[in-house]
């Protein structure tokens, strides 16, 4: 099938090839990374996780998204969502690439990350994340992929993958919550020791996860014959709203309880976040922006004009990506460090290098994310069903 | 070389049966080995600083120096990148929940040495996903620095801010390399061993040497030991004791050495 990844448009290939260079730069700024040590990023041994683990934890949540849709179409039988639930697939398995690529660059011993197998340490949240992210992706490319095959060829998909995707729904819910857990369970993080944390990640997960497949499914239906239904965007687009209005609830309990109870460990970070801490604010900006976001995401969400509309959708979904991004792609690990186990505040600050080996990875991300709808798509165009042929259910 | 054997021969102290064949530390004279110290037996090691001694009359300079230079800690002038195992904070900082706005001058003051605790309830070993950090029977939290995958899971688990990251080789920053201890590669995390090196010799941590009595080691387990006797003679607190971790190292105000 990965043939039809081959022939393409000029506009098909010059995004690739776009995508080539950004890997290629970023795979330089790793060389380099590499050879001298994590001495070229910004962290620090106050702020010893930045930008990697923070998109790490972003991209799980992505992944984690793929059952908005899987659940409605697998566990309703809604058959709006027929036709993206392999986008959906194809997303997860691209996000949680790039969530394991994220932590590799992070480490510090990269030639030893086996030793993760070769010493199973199940008292380590670190563990499990690794088994369930590594049990998600092989989850996702065998339903896609097979669920695809048996497109191509005008069978219904065998009844195993069904089976396969009922797995993979716990399964998606167990990839954020263990990586919720990473972060809830260490002392003295208040930013992060809550019990909401996994609530919180799994919310704004389904908020922005979806918010990215609809923006995805737009830009498909701009450029191929593979339309996704009004009927199925709209769905997913209500389903954007009432996550985002959860993440910004949760959000808020974090802030009562900390403010109400007056304890310092607690109001620290979001002091930090919000106000700044002791003449350090590099961070106040955007997440101020991304409250703004989120509030103005969710006006045009609530909103059933707007919502159809076909400007003020994609607006309301970019605001709502960008908020989700920024309060955890970036506010929720950097703001865990402030302050550090001292009460100084030590801010962190990506480098040049940092940020181009992210550049990177998320360019390997879309490359692989490209070819799948590529795959995807020329299928559907082809295949015995014709273009509007929706993914048969396995026979019950 | 074994540098992780020679690390992990100290293990033989306390548990001859966790490691199988362990060689012991080949890197040491074998002279200087005796099987076992005046420590064997012991269960919980841990340390009593005597803060009032250790203010007036320690030579507090020379304690972070011998322990970093026994045991080849770079010296790196960046604070964000630096490694120590060993160093000085006042009360405000590393005592900073006990926060008080009307602090006596004394205290105020006064310097504390703040280092890994040891603890019986170890953060960093919990979270660290390869047994890198693993605790020992004796309750000395070590590293097998050459399992460790750099992860940082230990930093971010450690309330303390007890370990370092090298950043980069740190070998370049070590001013004289001391060939009995190992250096460090990149990548990897470090902190304090409570000098298991030297139990394994029978002899006290560098820190305990150099600090003339101002800091006590010993065996927390046992009533009799010297740290023992010196907690009942006064009143000593531990870093973040409300979070569980156990610390094993005591800071002690108005011990036998001071006046208060
Ligand atoms: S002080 Fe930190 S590094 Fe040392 S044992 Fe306790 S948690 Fe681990
Ligand atoms: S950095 Fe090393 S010691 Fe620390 S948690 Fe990771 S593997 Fe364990």
């Amino acid at each position: 099938m990965l043939e039809k990844a081959l022939s393409g448009s000029r506009r098909y290939y010059g995004w690739l090839a776009f995508l080539g260079i950004v890997i290629v730069v970023g795979v330089i700024a790793y060389c380099r990374q590499f050879s001298h040590g994590l001495g070229l990023t910004g962290m620090s041994r106050d702020v010893t996780w930045g930008l990697y683990i923070s998109q790490f934890t972003f991209l799980v949540g992505v992944a984690a998204s793929g059952v908005m849709v899987a659940i409605p179409y697998y566990l309703h039988n809604y058959k709006a969502f027929a036709k993206i639930v392999i986008l959906g697939e194809f997303l997860a398995v691209a996000a949680v690439l790039m969530a394991m690529l994220f932590i590799f660059v992070d480490l510090g011993q990269p030639v030893r990350v086996l030793n993760v197998l070769l010493h199973p340490t199940p008292h380590s949240v670190m563990f499990w994340d690794m088994c369930v992210l590594c049990g998600y992706l092989v989850l996702n490319i065998l339903i896609g992929w097979t669920a695809l095959g048996a497109e191509k060829k005008g069978f219904p998909p065998p009844r195993w993958t069904k089976t396969l995707a009922y797995i993979a729904i716990p399964w998606a819910v167990s990839i954020h919550t263990v990586t919720a857990f990473l972060y809830a369970g260490l002392p003295g993080r208040y930013y992060w020791l809550s019990a909401i944390m996994a609530a919180r990640f799994l919310s704004s997960a389904f908020a922005a996860g979806p918010a990215l497949l609809i923006l995805l499914c737009l830009i498909v239906r701009r450029y191929s014959s593979f339309k996704a239904s009004d009927e199925s965007i709209g769905a997913l687009a209500k389903i954007v709203c009432y996550a985002m209005i959860t993440n910004v609830f949760f959000f808020l309990l974090e802030v009562f309880t900390a403010f109400y109870s007056n304890i310092p460990g607690h109001k620290a970070a979001l002091l930090y976040l919000f106000f700044g801490l002791e003449g350090h604010a590099n961070l106040v900006p955007f997440m101020w922006l991304a409250a703004l976001l989120a509030f103005f995401g969710i006006l045009l969400l609530t909103v059933p004009k707007w919502r159809r509309g076909k400007k003020t959708l994609p607006a309301a979904l970019v605001a709502v990506f960008a908020a989700c991004w920024l309060d955890k792609g970036l506010g929720l690990i950097l703001g865990g460090f402030v302050p550090n186990s001292f009460e100084r505040v030590v801010e962190y600050i990506p480098t040049v290098n940092e940020i181009l080996v992210v550049m990177g990875v998320y360019g390997i991300g879309f490359f692989v994310l490209t070819i799948l709808y590529k795959v995807a798509v020329a299928i559907r165009e082809t295949g015995k069903g014709g273009p509007e042929a929706p993914t048969p259910l396995p026979e019950q | 070389m074994k540098r992780r054997e020679f690390i992990k021969g100290g293990l033989l102290l306390g548990a001859a049966g966790l490691g199988g064949a362990l060689s012991l530390g080949a890197l040491r004279p074998a002279a200087a080995l005796p099987p076992t110290g005046a420590a064997s037996g012991a269960r919980r090691w841990g340390l009593v600083i005597d803060l009032d001694k250790y203010n007036q009359s320690a030579d507090r300079e020379k304690i972070a120096a011998l322990c970093h230079r026994r045991h080849n800690v770079p010296d790196i002038p960046d604070t964000k990148t630096e490694i120590k195992w060993i160093w000085e904070d006042d009360f405000a900082h590393s005592f900073a929940e006990m926060e008080s706005p009307y602090l006596s001058d004394r205290i105020k003051e006064m310097r504390f040495p703040v280092l890994c605790n040891h603890c019986a309830e170890p953060a960093c070993v919990k979270v660290c996903p390869t047994q890198a950090t693993f605790q020992r029977p004796d309750g000395i939290v070590n590293m097998d620095y050459h399992r460790c995958i750099g992860c940082r899971f230990c930093m971010a688990g450690c309330p303390f801010g007890a370990r370092s990251f090298n950043f980069f080789d740190p070998r370049p920053y070590i001013a004289e390399i001391d060939p009995l201890y190992p250096t460090r590669t990149g990548g990897v995390v470090e902190k304090c061993t409570f000098c298991v090196e030297r139990l394994t010799a029978g002899l006290p941590p560098y820190c305990v040497e150099a600090a003339a009595g101002a800091i006590i080691f010993g065996d927390l387990s046992d009533p009799a030991s010297e740290a023992r006797r010196a907690l009942a003679s006064g009143f000593a607190i531990r870093r973040k004791a409300e979070l569980g971790t156990e610390p094993s190292v005591y800071y002690l105000l108005g011990g036998g050495g001071g006046d208060a």
